[in-house]
C-alpha cells in the first residue's frame, strides 16, 4: 500500500504499526516524533496505531537553528 | 571564566521557573560543521541553546540530529518555530518540539514577510494565547513594539524577545530605547534575540538592562566562530556588569579628570 512519509509517497506493507515502520525505516523511536494523519502520536502509543493506505506520515527531530 | 575581582553581585537568570547562570543564550544552525558548532557553543558558555524542527532526513538520519552533537543533559534545548507564517503552524511546530519530551519551553516565531523575517504579531499573539493555555513556556520572539511586548506578557508567555535588528542582519542594536522602554515596563525576562553582529553589539544590548541575549549567526557566520563565541561571552558579561554598575550621566560638554586647581603661574 502507498503512504506519504515526509511528502515522499512510499510503498510498505500493509497493516504495519507505525513502530514496526520506524523499525524498517532505521529510526529510534526515542529520537523522532511521530505525527499520523496531521495528529501526534506519543512513543508509548507508536504500537497501537497501524498504518493504512494513503495515510499521511510526518518523522520529525531537532536540527541546528536559531 | 570569572572575573578577577567580583564587585557586583548579580541574580541568576529565571525563565519560566527555570534558572540559568549563563545569559547568552545561542543558537545551533548555519555553523560550517558540527564540531566547530560543539566547540562554539561550549566557549560562549550558554545553557540555553535554540533547535528547530525539521523532517527527518529518510536517507541519512544518522548524522542530521543535532542531538548527537549535544548532550541534552548539559544544555537546555529550547526548540524554536522558525519558518513558521500562521499560527496554526507555529502550534502544530511546537507541540511536535513538545512531544521529543525535554521540555515545556518554546521560543515562538511567526513570521510575517519573507524579506525581514520581521514577526506577525496578530498571529504571534494568537499562538501564544493558545500555547500557554496548553501549559507551554513560551518565549516569544517579537519586533520592538511595546504594546505588543505588554500584550505578549499579558498572555501569559514567560519572556518576550524583541529583535535587536532582523534575523541574519548583524546591523546590532537599532533601537535602545524601545528595548529600554520594554525592559522597564515588563514584569516577565526580556530576551533581545536576533540581529547582532559583533561583540560590541552584546555588549551595547547588555548596557539597556535586559535580562539576557540570545544569538546565533553572529557566532555561526564568524569568521573563527569559537572565538567569536568567547568574545561574546565577555562582552555579555561586560555588558551586564556594566549596566549593574550604572553609567554616568552623558554631558553635552566636558568636564576635566584633573585638578583644575595647583595649576602653576
Amino acid at each position: 500500500m502507498d503512504v506519504v512519509i515526509n511528502g515522499e509517497r512510499k510503498q510498505i506493507s500493509a497493516g504495519v504499526t507505525l513502530l514496526e515502520l520506524l523499525k524498517q525505516l532505521e529510526l529510534d523511536p526515542r529520537a523522532v516524533v511521530v505525527e499520523h494523519n496531521r495528529r501526534i502520536v506519543r512513543r508509548a502509543g507508536l504500537t497501537d496505531v497501524t498504518v493504512s493506505d494513503g495515510d499521511a506520515i510526518e518523522l520529525v527531530h531537532f536540527v541546528g537553528g536559531g | 571564566m570569572t572575573t578577577a575581582v567580583e564587585t557586583i553581585q548579580d541574580t541568576p537568570l529565571v525563565i519560566g521557573g527555570r534558572t540559568f547562570q549563563s545569559r547568552l543564550l545561542v543558537g545551533t544552525g548555519k555553523y560550517p560543521d558540527m564540531d566547530t558548532m560543539v566547540r562554539a557553543i561550549e566557549a560562549s558558555g550558554a545553557e540555553v541553546v535554540t533547535v528547530a524542527v525539521r523532517r527527518v532526513n529518510l536517507d541519512r538520519t544518522k548524522d542530521s540530529s543535532v542531538l548527537h552533537y549535544l548532550d541534552p543533559k548539559h544544555f537546555f534545548l529550547l526548540a524554536n518555530t522558525a519558518g513558521c507564517y500562521t499560527a496554526a503552524d507555529a502550534m502544530r511546530y511546537a507541540r511536535l518540539a513538545r512531544e521529543a519530551g525535554f521540555n515545556d519551553f518554546v521560543k515562538l516565531e511567526v513570521i510575517g514577510d519573507e524579506e525581514t523575517l520581521l514577526p506577525d504579531v496578530q498571529g504571534l499573539l494568537e499562538a501564544a494565547r493558545v500555547l500557554v493555555q496548553e501549559g507551554f513556556k513560551v518565549l516569544a520572539y517579537t519586533n520592538e513594539d511595546l504594546v505588543t511586548a505588554l500584550k505578549l506578557e499579558d498572555a501569559g508567555c514567560a519572556a518576550v524577545m524583541p529583535l535587536a535588528s532582523p534575523i541574519g542582519s548583524g546591523l546590532g542594536l537599532l533601537n535602545p530605547l524601545s528595548i529600554r522602554t520594554i525592559k522597564r515596563r515588563l514584569h516577565v525576562p526580556v530576551i533581545v534575540d536576533a540581529g547582532v553582529g559583533t561583540a560590541s553589539d552584546a555588549c551595547v544590548t547588555m548596557e539597556q538592562g535586559v535580562d539576557g541575549i540570545l544569538m546565533n549567526t553572529a557566532i555561526a557566520a564568524a569568521q573563527d566562530p569559537v572565538a567569536m563565541a568567547h568574545a561574546m561571552r565577555l562582552a555579555t558579561t561586560a555588558g551586564r556588569a556594566a549596566y549593574l554598575a550604572g553609567r554616568m550621566p552623558r554631558r553635552d560638554v566636558a568636564l576635566p579628570s584633573s585638578p583644575t586647581k595647583g595649576m602653576l603661574d
